[in-house]
């Protein structure tokens, strides 16, 4: 088991650093770097002048280079002014160049700062994840009791008419992406003009406070999607458990339905939905982004936006630092849970 | 002129749709009557979740067809006076008419709008998975037959793939900026060269017996072939018929890499299971080279399952180009597809929804149609 662990974490660091490096030479390419001096230094910089503000900002170094000293295991460059300044990568106007460590990279703690919130990476990741995890919470909450209710109603008598509805209504849910959903519940619950006014279409005030009235909407055009898909997960793993023999066994013994459900069936049927689950993590990122551009809620989904549409590289970096992270972490749970949770698989 | 009431709104849109009706109820009608001769196609007659989703889909796919002829106004042309106007209202006289579902923020004809907006999604759509499947089968099936260090290789790159964040890799690749470096000629050089390569080692495998049909048929596959390549991945088609506007293929091209790892790992798994079978052995005695047997023995025997996926990747295709279209990625402003219109109209949602409801419904309701064939197609292949 431990070494089945150290092996996964092994495929998982060199996933991440591929990962990574894609999206830096991807935001690195020479067309980004320009748009990024125009917005930085002035729009109507000459071709010089973009070329001079990328040198004395160091993005000229060879590009294995500068994702070393990203990562913190190169030194961070330092140049020398004409005017005897020294500048550099982990120089700024709070560590003067005599204190400003060797190394600043990632493996330092040192996430590097963004260039269109004009704060630090690690600061403006923490407060947005904070709220994220609010709203993914919230999600999780709604989604996962639902869907497998669900999807144990619908398998455990398969082909009645209760299992005709629910699938449909599983199915309907997967067809519906969050921007279709989103948009159909501003328009029934919120809209001035012809809605029911019940919930506020908006989610920033709940970035303050969390409100039944300005959270209601997000979290269910969230949960909806997912759900139908862990829903029929539930119900496919469901409907395979009641046509074995163990089951057929407890009926023989004269069990009532609702034991066989409750005791019998539901702890083995719960296996299979517990790493598609797991898998729909990043699914739900996806969801995140479009949701938080839709409700107007700043959490981690909107800063990807941000970063992503204004080329703010190291923003952007942290943020898919996080995301693959959070995919591959979530994978890796997954892969022990489904060991943990059936006592057939062994792994060697 | 009068604004319509809601019932005459109903009735001159189902007006509208008179080619859509016509068509559909020819194909149902003369594919109900000759149902037990047209295989797992008939069977989905039997069906009444495959049936109503094959009737949802064919819908859409007639109405992309007939669009010209639906559409009661220009999708791109705005009349003044008519912005934002409400669902019903009248044309000034001079032009006639009404806008059925009303204007949008730019005085546009909603109606038609969503009515073009299937043809742009039926453009991309169906192709780009059709080429997400070569690419994953091409792989895939090599990957699981020979297994070791080239499975090792493909399955970590998949995975590679697959554990970043879609909308991440779409922010990153669908940007003028990547379209100008030109990354996305290098990728549609590579992706789509697959489906050139799989065609023609099918033939060879087939028929490499015969050299003179396998000639025709590998020369012809490779004529085509090129043209279509030299057309659609580096605009330098010769005759100057096929080519594809920069921002079209980055967004084909993302959405066939999105979708690829997946089709290759489905493939990877069946082509494991069916490897084992008694059939494999023989065609293996026979003396019978690893690619026909990959191709001609393997492949026809998954594809129960892959028809089903291949549903299903279109609904899902379906609602990515809605993804990238409400995040205003990759297509121009003008374009009637249906995510830019809800991205578009969702700004003012709460004082004006109509002009994002129909093209969101829409959306949902081709997809809905997408995933209840994927399902008819299943029942219906499993009782056999």
């Amino acid at each position: 088991m431990a070494l089945f662990i150290l092996r996964r974490f092994g495929v998982m660091l060199l996933t991440a650093l591929c990962l990574t490096f894609i999206v830096f030479s991807l935001t690195n390419l020479d067309p980004n770097l320009e748009k990024l001096a125009k917005t930085q230094g002035n729009a109507r910089m000459t071709d010089t002048e973009v070329e001079s503000w990328l040198t004395r900002n160091g993005y000229r170094d060879p590009l294995i280079n500068r994702y070393g000293q990203w990562l913190g295991v190169l030194p961070g460059w330092t140049l020398q002014t004409p005017d005897g300044e020294t500048t550099g990568r982990c120089i700024d106007s709070k560590t003067p160049a005599e204190s400003a460590p060797r190394y600043c990279g990632v493996l330092q703690g040192d996430f590097g700062y963004s260039t269109v919130f004009r704060d630090e990476v690690s600061s403006i990741i923490k407060t947005r994840l904070g709220l994220t995890g609010i709203l993914m919470f919230w999600v999780m909450v709604v989604m996962v009791p639902s869907a497998l209710i669900i999807g144990v109603l619908a398998g455990m008598r398969e082909g009645s008419k209760l299992d005709r509805g629910l699938s449909t209504f599983s199915i309907a849910t997967t067809a519906t992406p969050e921007y279709v959903s989103g948009v159909l519940f501003i328009t029934i619950f919120a809209s001035s003009a012809v809605g029911l006014k019940w919930f506020k279409g908006s989610a920033a005030s709940a970035m303050k406070g969390v409100t039944w009235e300005n959270f209601t909407l997000p979290v269910l055009t969230m949960a909806l999607y997912g759900m139908g898909y862990i829903a029929r997960m539930t119900r496919a793993s469901m409907a395979e458990v009641m046509t074995s023999q163990y089951i057929r066994t407890a009926r023989l013994k004269g069990l009532s339905f609702r034991a066989i459900v409750i005791k019998h069936a539901l702890r083995n049927a719960l296996i299979a939905p517990f790493t598609v689950i797991m898998l729909q993590f990043p699914w739900l990122l996806t969801g995140v982004v479009i949701v938080e551009t839709l409700f107007n809620y700043k959490g981690f989904g909107w800063t990807l936006v941000q970063g992503a549409s204004n080329n703010d590289i190291e923003l952007l970096l942290s943020c898919s630092v996080v995301a693959v992270f959070v995919v591959l972490i979530t994978q890796l749970i997954s892969d022990i849970g489904y060991v943990y949770l059936n006592p057939r698989i062994r792994v060697a | 002129m009068e604004p319509l009431s809601w019932g005459e709104i109903a009735a001159q849109i189902l007006m509208q749709f008179t080619p859509v009706w016509i068509a559909l109820a020819v194909t149902l009608s003369l594919s109900a009557m000759f149902k037990r001769r047209l295989g797992l196609y008939g069977k989905l007659y039997d069906s009444s979740i495959g049936l109503i989703g094959f009737t949802l889909v064919m819908f859409w796919v007639f109405t992309a067809i007939f669009a010209p002829m639906i559409i009661p106004h220009d999708p791109l042309t705005a009349v003044s006076g008519m912005k934002n106007a409400l669902p019903g209202s009248a044309l000034p006289d001079h032009i006639g008419g009404h806008y059925l579902l009303g204007g949008d923020n730019l005085a546009r004809d909603v109606f038609s709008r969503m009515v073009m907006g299937a043809r742009e999604v039926l453009k991309i759509a169906p192709a780009a998975t059709l080429f997400a499947f070569m690419v994953g089968i091409s792989l895939g099936l090599p990957a699981g037959y020979f297994g070791g260090i080239l499975d090792t290789v493909l399955s970590f790159i998949a995975n590679l793939v697959l554990s970043f964040p879609v909308i991440l890799l779409f922010y990153l690749l669908v940007t003028p900026e990547i379209v100008a470096s030109g990354i996305p000629t290098y990728l549609a050089a590579v992706l789509f060269l697959f489906p050139i390569l799989f065609l023609v080692v099918l033939w060879n495998a087939r028929y490499f017996t015969q050299p003179m049909q396998r000639n025709i048929y590998v020369g012809l596959t490779l004529v085509i072939g090129l043209w279509l390549y030299a057309g659609l991945a580096f605009d330098a088609d010769p005759l100057g018929l096929i080519s594809m506007p920069p921002n079209v293929l980055i967004v084909f091209v993302s959405v066939v890499f999105v979708n690829a790892p997946t089709v290759f790992r489905i493939v990877r798994g069946i082509v494991l299971d069916i490897k084992t079978r008694d059939y494999v052995a023989a065609g293996q005695t026979r003396g019978e080279g690893p690619w026909y047997i990959m191709l001609w023995e393997i492949l026809p025997n998954a594809r129960g399952p892959l028809i089903v996926d291949f549903c299903l990747r279109i609904g899902y295709t379906t609602i990515l180009l809605g993804t990238l279209g409400f995040f205003g990625l990759g297509v121009s402003p003008e374009s009637p597809d249906w995510g830019s219109t809800i991205n578009e109209g969702r700004r003012l949602l709460a004082i004006y929804p109509h002009p994002a409801l129909p093209p969101a419904i829409a959306l949902m309701s081709l997809v809905l149609g997408l995933n209840l064939l994927a399902d008819g197609l299943r029942e219906e292949s499993l009782k056999d």
